[in-house]
């Protein structure tokens, strides 16, 4: 039964604020950093006003915030920060210690460019340089999508076969800061969707010692990484399973990725978080025209759901990958992995698996503005059936459509 | 006819352009209505020209690009007119509302602009009412006015939700009566 939500005009870091509001953690570090600090602004009101129990740690940077919520959850804590952009690049060390020690932490990201030039806008170059720290990675389209995956994430992170952290990702100020429609589920209800966090060993436990990070050398590191792997690939169906049981509140769906009007599309273009929005409206007025043109829409960046994704796009006949970070001197980091898993259906799969005619685009650095008519000159280009494998860049001075 | 209903709002950094777009669009919000606001996000500088946009649809607003062709212009501060290309995009089909001292025919002239124009003095309005220049809440007077595409009782809702606590009972409807005294004066 879907219960009635309530409906709201918040913006994407208020709705995760919302959402963390529900989920009521034990510790919340914080430390602000633009476009992410409307997230901790509104919580720390939350905590202010005593609608929350956390223990709400103010540190000095975000390597401090990360490290808090190692300490807070080693200890048997539901610990969540979030940052963006430079903050995340100062927690990078410790992301991999969160990883590595298999803590549950859950930390939504407002996705914003790096340094140099200094920028506060939005594209992905922060969780792309974040991506192989052993993360789950989820990409939301809107602010509806960030609060529902936020909850999603607690009991992903905590389920006793994946004990790996979760990013959740959403555009800085394009969601972030824009005011949309909100379903607001009742207190009680996502209360009891995240549960309590029942670690099964924790620091503080002085019945069952443990120790958290002790010396690894060459006797059993190798054998510690493997099982984070192991963890991580095994993330992909529960986080099914969960999507399976939050869409009994919500009404919503928690695929893999999603798929719009793809079933049939020659032309497909693959782009992640806000962009989606705008792809499917481009989509509507050209199948309205009789283009026959679709997108997919990965959510789950990490792990990557390389095979689903490749029987998804075989036998398409153009896909084009748009990408909101580079990657210098290397295909673009979605790219990669498109081309990765369709180069994996070619070599282990069915013989008359067509892989479709490539093109990667990087868009959007820096929070440039993608407008519907570029994403119109992008299928226009695939179904053209002119075009080379050089990597197209949307909206930059000086480039030619 | 367009899925969404779509504004521009001009002004200047620090007059409240995106928070006029929020007031707009929470008022729609209360009649069922999908909704999105946003100002276009640049260095943020005080006095600074720049943008607020509000969509307005009864299905899901899927975009996120800034709004290219408005049904309505609003120009919260008309000194912009020399600087800002502020009817780009805005059809012939479209209503322009300007606040300023001056008529709308010779704001049509300057502008060059042969669709619907109103103005009114939302500056005076407002340091009269609320003794300050915020001309931004009388400028929703107009709209409402000028287009219909929300209600007075629901700005006045989204209003008072807002300022209640902040500012207190008499400066909330202070800024109430400016904005029925814009709606009144538009022309």
């Amino acid at each position: 039964m879907t219960n009635s939500p309530k409906t709201k005009a918040l913006t994407g870091a208020q709705a995760v604020a919302q959402a963390m509001r529900q989920i009521n953690p034990d510790v919340v570090s914080v430390f602000p950093i633009t476009p992410q600090t409307a997230i901790m602004m509104q919580f720390s009101q939350f905590h202010a006003d005593g609608l929350v129990e956390t223990e709400l740690v103010r540190v000095e940077s975000e390597h401090s915030a990360m490290s808090c919520c190692v300490g807070a959850s080693a200890a048997g804590a539901r610990a969540m920060t979030a940052t963006a952009s430079a903050g995340l690049a100062l927690m990078w060390e410790i992301l991999g210690v969160a990883s590595g020690l298999r803590l549950p932490i859950i930390m939504p990201v407002v996705n914003r460019a790096l340094s140099a030039p200094i920028n506060i806008h939005g594209d992905h170059s922060d969780a792309m340089g974040a991506r192989d720290q052993g993360w789950i990675q989820i990409f939301c389209e809107n602010g509806q999508e960030a609060y529902e995956n936020t909850m999603l994430a607690v009991k992903l992170a905590e389920h006793k076969d994946v004990m790996l952290p979760v990013m959740v990702c959403q555009d800085g100020f394009i969601t972030s800061h824009g005011v949309q429609n909100v379903n607001l589920f009742e207190d009680k209800v996502v209360k009891k969707f995240v549960g309590d966090y029942e670690p099964k060993k924790w620091l503080l436990n002085t019945d069952d010692p443990v120790t958290y990070g002790p010396l690894q050398l060459q006797d059993y590191y190798f054998e510690t990484q493997k099982q984070r792997a192991d963890a991580m690939l095994a993330s992909k169906k529960i986080y099914l399973e969960i999507g399976k049981e939050l869409s009994k509140i919500t009404g919503s769906n928690y695929p893999l990725f999603e798929e719009y009007k793809l079933k049939d599309a020659e032309a497909v273009i693959v782009v992640m978080s806000s962009t989606a929005g705008n792809t499917k409206v481009v989509i509507d007025k050209m199948r309205a025209e009789g283009k026959k043109v679709g997108l997919l829409k990965p959510k789950l960046f990490r792990p990557f759901p390389y095979t689903e994704i490749a029987k998804a796009l075989a036998n398409k006949k153009y896909v084009a990958v748009l990408d909101r970070s580079e990657n210098y001197g290397a295909n673009a980091p979605l790219f990669g992995e498109i081309k990765n898993a369709l180069f994996d259906s070619v070599v282990c799969g069915d013989k008359d698996v067509c892989v479709p005619k490539l093109k990667s685009y990087i868009f959007g650095l820096g929070g440039r503005n993608i407008f519907e008519s570029d994403i119109e000159d992008v299928f226009d280009v695939l179904l053209s059936d002119n075009f080379d494998n050089k990597v197209g860049y949307i909206g930059l001075r000086g480039e030619e459509k | 006819m367009k899925d969404i209903f779509e504004i521009r709002i001009h002004g200047r950094g620090g007059q409240g352009a995106k928070t006029a777009a929020q007031f707009i669009v929470e008022a729609a919000l209360s009649k069922g209505k999908h909704i999105q606001s946003f100002p276009e996000y640049g260095p943020e500088r005080a006095g600074a020209p720049m943008k607020a946009f509000a969509r307005i649809s009864d299905k899901e607003i899927r975009t996120y690009a800034p709004v290219v062709n408005p049904e309505v212009v609003i120009v919260i501060d008309h000194t912009l007119l020399d600087s800002v290309d502020v009817t780009e995009g805005l059809g012939e089909d479209g209503v322009l509302l300007v606040n300023t001292p001056h008529d709308s025919d010779s704001i049509k002239k300057q502008l060059k602009f042969n669709g619907k124009c109103m103005t009114v003095d939302a500056t005076k309005i407002a340091i009269e009412a609320v003794g300050r220049n915020l001309p931004n809440t009388p400028m929703i007077g107009a709209l409402i006015k000028a287009t219909g595409c929300i209600s007075m009782d629901d700005i006045e809702e989204s209003i008072n939700h807002k300022f209640l606590k902040k500012i207190g009972e008499e400066k909330t409807k202070a800024t109430i009566n400016a904005v029925k005294k814009a709606y009144e004066e538009v022309k």
